[in-house]
C-alpha cells in the first residue's frame, strides 16, 4: 500500500468536506482491511485504471446524506432514496475530481470510471489486490467513511510475476 | 454566507446565466450563488447537447459549464457554442482541475475555470473578470493559456 497514492484522496476528501459542508473536519483513525467491505450506509464505488489502479469507496449513512444534500443546495430536501443516491454521487465526484487533479499534476495518467452506487445489503468484494485503508472523517453533517485501495500498475505486475508457478 | 454587490450587465440589466451540470445538486448550488450575485437564470442543462440547444434558445450572458457529463462533455459543447457564437462567455466549473483539462477548455474558447466545490467569493471574482468589470483579476488559468500560446 503506497501512502503517496492514498494521501491525495484523503487530502482532497478533507478539503472538499470542509468547503462543501462549511465547517471543520477531523480525520479519524486509520485501519487496514483485506476483507470484503461492508457498507455503513450508502456507498459510491469508483474504479481507477491506468498508471495507478484501484478503487475508492465513499460511504455515509442516509441521514448524513440528507444533511449533506440540504447543505449543498441551501434548502430543505425531499427524504428519498434518489436524493441520497444523488448526494453520495455528487460528493464522490467532487472528492475524486480533486484527487485526480493532484495525481494528474504529479504525472500519473489513468481513467476514472463513473461512481457505482451500492445501496443494498451486499458486501463489496475484496481480493488479493484490495488491501484497503479505511478511515472516517468527522464533518458537520456526521461521519463520512473512505475505503481506499490503490497500487502502481508496475508494482502489481512485479508481484504477479514473483508468484512461483506450479508445475 | 457573505453578501455581494450585484453584478450587472453594461446596460444595468441583471446578468442572465445558463447553468450546465449533470448533477441536480451542483446546478442548485451554482444557481443559489448567481442569484446571490443578483443574476437571473436563463436556463439549465444536464449535458452538452442540451446546453447547445439552450444557448441558442436563451442567448445567456454567461454559461457556467461542467466538464464531465453524459452524451456530450463540456469541452466539446464549448467548442461548438463558440464556433457558432464567438462572443460566448463560458466559465468551466469542474472538480477535475488538472492543467490539461483547463488548457483544453481555454483553447476551445472558455474564458475561465473554477474548481468544485465552488467558493462563492471565487466565482464572484471570476464572473466580474469575465464580464469585463475587473481586468486585473486574470487568474491562473488565463495566465497558463497565454504562456502556452506564446
Amino acid at each position: 500500500m503506497r501512502m503517496d497514492l492514498i494521501q491525495p484522496f484523503i487530502n482532497a476528501a478533507d478539503a472538499v468536506f470542509a468547503e462543501a459542508l462549511q465547517g471543520p473536519t477531523k480525520i479519524g483513525d486509520f485501519s487496514m482491511e483485506e476483507e470484503a467491505y461492508h457498507r455503513k450506509g450508502v456507498a459510491a464505488l469508483i474504479v481507477i485504471k491506468g498508471d495507478i489502479e484501484g478503487r475508492i469507496i465513499l460511504d455515509l449513512a442516509p441521514d448524513v446524506a440528507l444533511k449533506v444534500a440540504a447543505m449543498l443546495t441551501g434548502a430543505e430536501v425531499v427524504d428519498s432514496e434518489q436524493t441520497v443516491r444523488e448526494t453520495v454521487c455528487e460528493l464522490a465526484n467532487m472528492v475524486i475530481g480533486n484527487s485526480v487533479t493532484l495525481l494528474n499534476d504529479q504525472g500519473y495518467r489513468f481513467k476514472v470510471f463513473p461512481p457505482e452506487i451500492h445501496i443494498n445489503d451486499q458486501g463489496l468484494a475484496g481480493s488479493r489486490d484490495t488491501e484497503a485503508m479505511v478511515l472516517g472523517i468527522e464533518t458537520t453533517c456526521g461521519n463520512i467513511f473512505l475505503n481506499i485501495a490503490m497500487h502502481h500498475l508496475s508494482r502489481r505486475r512485479r508481484e504477479r510475476d514473483a508468484v512461483p508457478s506450479v508445475s | 454566507m457573505p453578501s455581494f454587490a450585484t453584478l450587472l450587465r453594461k446596460d444595468t440589466q441583471p446578468v442572465r446565466y445558463l447553468v450546465v451540470d449533470d448533477s441536480v445538486f451542483a446546478r442548485k448550488n451554482i444557481i443559489k450563488m448567481v442569484q446571490m450575485f443578483g443574476g437571473e437564470i436563463a436556463g439549465e442543462a444536464g449535458d452538452g447537447l442540451t446546453a447547445i440547444a439552450e444557448y441558442n434558445r436563451t442567448k445567456p450572458d454567461i454559461v457556467l459549464m461542467d466538464i464531465t457529463m453524459p452524451q456530450m462533455e463540456g469541452i466539446e459543447a464549448v467548442e461548438r457554442i463558440v464556433r457558432q457564437h464567438p462572443d460566448a462567455r463560458i466559465v468551466m466549473v469542474s472538480s477535475v482541475g488538472y492543467q490539461e483539462n483547463i488548457l483544453a477548455a481555454l483553447q476551445k474558447g472558455a474564458k475561465h475555470f473554477v474548481q468544485k466545490p465552488v467558493k462563492p467569493e471565487v466565482l464572484y471574482e471570476i464572473l466580474r473578470y469575465v464580464l469585463g468589470d475587473e481586468p486585473a483579476l486574470a487568474g491562473a488559468p488565463v495566465a497558463l493559456a497565454e504562456e502556452q500560446h506564446s
